[in-house]
């Protein structure tokens, strides 16, 4: 379903991503593990279109997205919850969630979405007409995953997702990450959390200063000894 | 008495600034740029109403139309030729730009229309509204109506519908917007042309007040008008509101009682004072920079 092949990003001399491939199959969880610098947000932004890639190409069913406007990538089905979460804190949850609808125009369909994410995220319910900046970390993070949904995509890129969440949070947020994937929506997840991701993906590829060094299932991925040396901990 | 007929005089070029004021406003807050051509946007929106009225012997209200329509376009045009090229380039290689094009815009006045001083003539309901003692020209009421009233539609346009939402998004996170679908280009347009838009309606107010239309008569009321939204807060569509609306009135209180020629020291030293108190402006929001 997505694919990328021979990435390469640039940021003026300094080459972020070195030319890496890899691929995610429909209905998959694959995960993306790595040190910080080692170049997997850059990787988010690139595939989002954020940032140009100085060379390779990144495939979303067949259709090339570095040559497609960065806006019009939501609407081709892929949809990403970002680093930090940045949700508009200045506008309330409901709102927030209403932009992540912004590309669809079946307003009965986004209706009834909004209620499967206020079924989701019983919290953000609750909180619906509050401001998205008055939330705690952790229901941030709810809305920001909550707001991709919105857009009904059939793959969503997770950046970060349990960044300073507190451990029983984590475990939430990754319980609700494998029912999204299970509802029938491919996942492509970066994380520092490398266990956690590593327990949930089906597949992995391990990212280092700009490559891709390792990849495999996950449970293969979980006992190999370098991974368990450099990411979980010996 | 007299106190309360300044106070209404003072509203009514209060909301003359609070209109030009929000065209900075709205453009800061999403393009996060400020646009110092917007006062001559002004002034072609005047020469623009003056030949209707005069020349085509258009009504007021079709006049003003038709500024507003040449005032949109302009704005649009300026944005995608002048400004749209330096997304990426540094906010003082962009505010130069704009002071270029101010003067562009005031020189390519001069050689149509020449510097000569025009006449705008009288096309808005003349006489006044006198009630129990005192009276308020209609010319007045007419600006404070209409400041009003864009106000009111502008508030529900931006809290109300999805294009609104969509600029709260872009004046917050670009980025995230994008990841919306939000076509941020499409976004910043929709802003120069619903400020440049004002700025037309501006131009017929101002000129139907002080009837004179020249190359350089954008280039106070900006200024002024752009105090106002440093002092109100600047990216805040009330603070424009409340910045223009006192700015005016401490103008004209100022005129009336202290002096004329040290009116418009005084509104500059307000601002200096509101700035030293509060940085941000009257309801402007602390920006944290992202590090």
């Amino acid at each position: 379903m997505l694919k990328v092949e021979n990435l390469k990003v640039q940021y003026g001399m300094i080459e972020a991503i070195k030319g890496i491939s890899f691929e995610v199959n429909d209905g998959e969880i694959v995960t993306l593990i790595g040190a910080n610098g080692a170049g997997k947000t850059t990787t988010m932004h690139a595939i989002s279109g954020l940032v140009k890639p100085s060379a390779g190409s990144i495939t979303l069913n067949g259709t090339e997205l570095t040559k497609v406007q960065p806006y019009k990538i939501v609407d081709m089905g892929l949809a990403q919850v970002p680093e930090g979460r940045r949700v508009f804190a200045q506008q309330t949850v409901e709102e927030n969630l209403i932009l992540g609808a912004y590309s669809r125009k079946d307003k009965e369909g986004i209706a009834s979405d909004l209620a499967d994410v206020f079924q989701t995220f019983p919290r953000l319910k609750e909180r619906r007409s509050q401001l998205a900046g008055t939330l705690s970390g952790g229901e941030q993070q709810m809305l920001a995953m909550g707001r991709a949904l919105m857009a009904k995509p059939s793959i969503v890129l997770m950046d970060e997702p349990s960044m300073g969440l507190s451990p029983l949070l984590v475990s939430e947020i990754f319980h609700i990450i494998e029912d999204i994937n299970k509802k029938g929506t491919t996942v492509l997840l970066v994380e520092q959390n490398a266990k956690r991701a590593l327990s949930i993906a089906h597949r992995a590829y391990v990212l280092e200063t700009g490559n891709i060094t390792l990849s495999g299932t996950g449970a293969e991925l979980a006992k190999d000894e370098r991974v368990r040396k450099a990411y979980l901990g010996g | 008495m007299e106190f309360i007929s300044y106070l209404v005089n003072g509203l009514g070029l209060g909301s003359v600034y609070a209109i030009i004021a929000l065209g900075y406003t709205m453009v800061y807050g999403i393009a996060k740029m400020l646009n110092f051509a917007h006062g001559d946007v002004i002034m072609i929106g005047a020469y623009i109403s003056f030949f209707a009225l005069m020349n085509f012997g258009l009504p007021i209200i079709p006049a003003t139309l038709l500024a507003i329509i040449c005032c949109t376009i302009l704005g649009v045009v300026i944005e995608k030729l002048a400004y749209k090229p330096l997304r990426q380039a540094s906010s003082l290689a962009v505010l130069i730009t704009a002071i270029g094009v101010s003067y562009f815009l005031q020189n390519g006045a001069q050689l149509l229309w020449t510097s000569a001083t025009k006449v705008y003539p009288s096309a808005m309901p003349s006489g006044s509204l006198t009630l129990g003692g005192f009276s308020i020209s209609w010319l007045t009421l007419i600006t404070i109506g209409v400041c009003l009233l864009i106000m009111a539609v502008l508030t529900t346009f931006i809290n109300k519908t999805k294009t609104g939402r969509a600029m709260r998004a872009c004046s917050e996170d670009k980025g995230a917007a994008i990841l919306m679908g939000i076509n941020v280009n499409f976004i910043i347009s929709v802003t120069f042309a619903i400020g440049s838009g004002l700025a037309a309606i501006a131009s017929v107010l101002l000129c139907s007040t002080y009837p004179s239309v020249f190359p350089t008569l954008g280039a106070m009321p900006g200024i002024k008008a752009f105090t106002a939204a440093v002092f109100g807060g600047i990216g805040s569509i009330p603070g424009a509101f409340l910045g223009g609306l006192l700015l005016g009135i401490i103008e004209i209180l100022a005129k009336a009682y202290i002096s004329t020629q040290l009116s418009d020291a005084i509104v500059f030293a307000v601002l200096i004072v509101v700035l030293l108190i509060k940085p941000t402006g009257l309801l402007g929001r602390k920006l944290s920079e992202k590090v």
